[in-house]
């Protein structure tokens, strides 16, 4: 795996000045299932030239001056939040991080009077993170403000799904019939589900792998609907992961077991862990990817978390990058 | 009604390119120290076309970069809906160099004022000049090009077409009259 900068720099040497006919008319980023495939690809261009701005050594860049980017999370949130308030203050935008526990949410206020407060505060883009699948299409619906989703219940995390093709397209190129694998709790996973859309726009093939517990119900009904030769389901380990390109394994919650859908950790391990043998059964160049936080020893060994395989650190800092990319974008204008 | 007309030919251009080259090595005293910098997107092969001129005059290689200034721009709201940004490419450190800009048309200048302050983002050159094809005239901002291929007086209703080979796949500047008011 080349590292980022050499990488970046072939890229812009070799290529000739190119003259992008992709349109941006994404007034708030919800989901990725109304992103066309020259959408996401213009995210993800646009993504290198920010990643160009964060080898600086001063990270900065005036476009967003003026500004004012407020980030309102309702869950708590380590790497989605700090990287979104980084993009913003890298873009030289003002910033303000509400943390609902500790606002007049504890009070009662609801999601629309806090919305509305925030607006009028001044705020252009609102990031918001909802426990409740929908909270931010209720938003768009009466704000002026952007709304970018940073995730919204089991329903939707855009930026995640940005920032894993990103990292894909980084390392192995076009994503065109990639095999990329989802293993574990699909039924309460945004990022599987933003993935599903992403990956698929992106003409890659989808695996999901789980036990049959922690599959939707409608699953196979929706994929035959609507993705039919993209989309396939696995509950077995080995032939999912058999010649992937990208191994996902998704957190496993603990609490998953107490509501009965697991008859325990142990079994889960066994079955579905992502470990050095299984790992082995993916192609050799496979890329390891997992949205975070961790859970070493249960859905990912430690030993596959630190592999020359993994890119998890790596998603990360692409992370930062996307989402200059997407502020950046929204930002731009009315339509 | 919209009418396009050539001004300059493919042997104009390069002509004009070779004189900028000898003019930027005589201001220079030489060929050391200078970066070249093309501005997205047509500068970027005129700079390339420049850079391999002087090299072959003065025999040595003259480090040569791109610069986007989608994210320095004044006026991100207006900015029309293809907003594509191209990484910023420049190969050396530019702290005390003297940085020649590249760009096609020169025009009410807001374009440099930008690449000045991405310039000087990226580190502190002894010197920031300006090498344009063509100067349009109609400036907003104290703004001046110290090499100029062609001074081309327009009014504001017309237009400056610069096409180059590595882009357009062929060399020419033009003049379109349409008779509406436009430009940036």
């Amino acid at each position: 795996m080349r590292p980022i900068k050499q990488a970046l720099q072939s890229k812009a040497a070799d290529a000739l000045p190119s003259l992008s006919t992709a349109v941006w008319r994404h007034h708030h980023v919800l989901d990725l299932d109304d992103f066309s495939r020259e959408e996401i690809e213009l995210v993800l261009d646009i993504t290198d030239a920010m990643a160009e701005v964060l080898q600086r050594e001063v990270k900065k860049v005036p476009t967003l001056r003026g500004k004012t980017v407020v980030t309102l999370f309702y869950e708590p949130s380590t790497r989605t939040r700090a990287s979104f308030e980084l993009a913003a203050k890298n873009l030289s935008a003002d910033t303000v991080n509400l943390d609902a526990s500790k606002s007049s949410v504890t009070k009662g206020e609801s999601l629309l009077d806090t919305l509305r407060t925030i607006q009028a505060l001044g705020a252009d883009i609102i990031v918001m993170r909802h426990n409740h699948s929908g909270a931010p299409y209720v938003a768009a619906r009466h704000i002026n403000a952007s709304i970018i989703n940073a995730g919204d219940g089991w329903h939707a995390h855009p930026s995640q799904a940005l920032l894993d093709i990103y990292t894909i397209r980084k390392h192995l190129g076009d994503l065109t019939d990639r095999k990329v694998v989802m293993i574990g709790d699909i039924t309460h996973s945004r990022v599987a589900r933003s993935n599903i859309w992403g990956m698929t726009t992106m003409g890659a093939k989808v695996v999901l792998c789980g036990p049959p517990t922690l599959l939707p119900c409608g699953l196979k009904e929706f994929i035959r609907r609507c993705l039919p030769s993209q989309v396939t389901v696995e509950t077995e380990i080995e032939a999912a992961i058999r010649d992937a390109d990208v191994v996902m394994p998704l957190r496993l919650q603990a609490e998953r077991q107490q509501s009965g859908l697991l008859p325990s950790l142990r079994e889960y391990i066994r079955l579905y862990q992502i470990n050095e043998a299984r790992l082995g059964l993916a192609r050799p160049h496979a890329l390891v990817m997992h949205p975070g936080p961790m859970n070493e020893g249960i859905e990912i060994s430690p030993e596959v978390a630190r592999s020359a395989q993994s890119v998890i650190e790596e998603q990360v800092s692409n992370g930062v990058a996307v989402r200059m990319a997407l502020l950046y974008l929204v930002a731009g204008g009315r339509n | 009604m919209v009418a396009e007309r050539t001004l300059l030919s493919p042997e104009d251009i390069r002509r004009a390119l070779v004189r900028i080259a000898h003019e930027i090595i005589e201001r220079n005293k030489g060929a050391k120290d200078i970066v070249l910098v093309g501005m997205q997107t047509r500068g970027v092969p005129l700079a390339r076309r420049l850079s391999s001129i002087i090299q072959q005059i003065e025999g040595i290689p003259i480090p040569t970069g791109s610069l986007d200034i989608s994210l320095y721009r004044d006026d991100l709201s207006r900015r029309p809906l293809r907003p594509y940004v191209h990484p910023t490419d420049i190969p050396v450190d530019i702290t005390d160099k003297n940085v020649v800009l590249v760009d096609d048309v020169f025009y009410t200048g807001r374009s440099i004022r930008a690449a000045m302050d991405a310039i000087m983002d990226l580190g502190r050159p002894q010197s920031i000049q300006l090498a344009v094809l063509v100067d349009r005239g109609h400036r907003e901002l104290p703004i001046r090009a110290d090499y100029v291929g062609k001074n081309i007086p327009t009014s504001r209703s017309e237009e400056i077409k610069v096409y180059v080979t590595e882009v357009d796949g062929e060399d020419k500047v033009t003049i379109v009259t349409s008779g509406k008011e436009g430009g940036t």
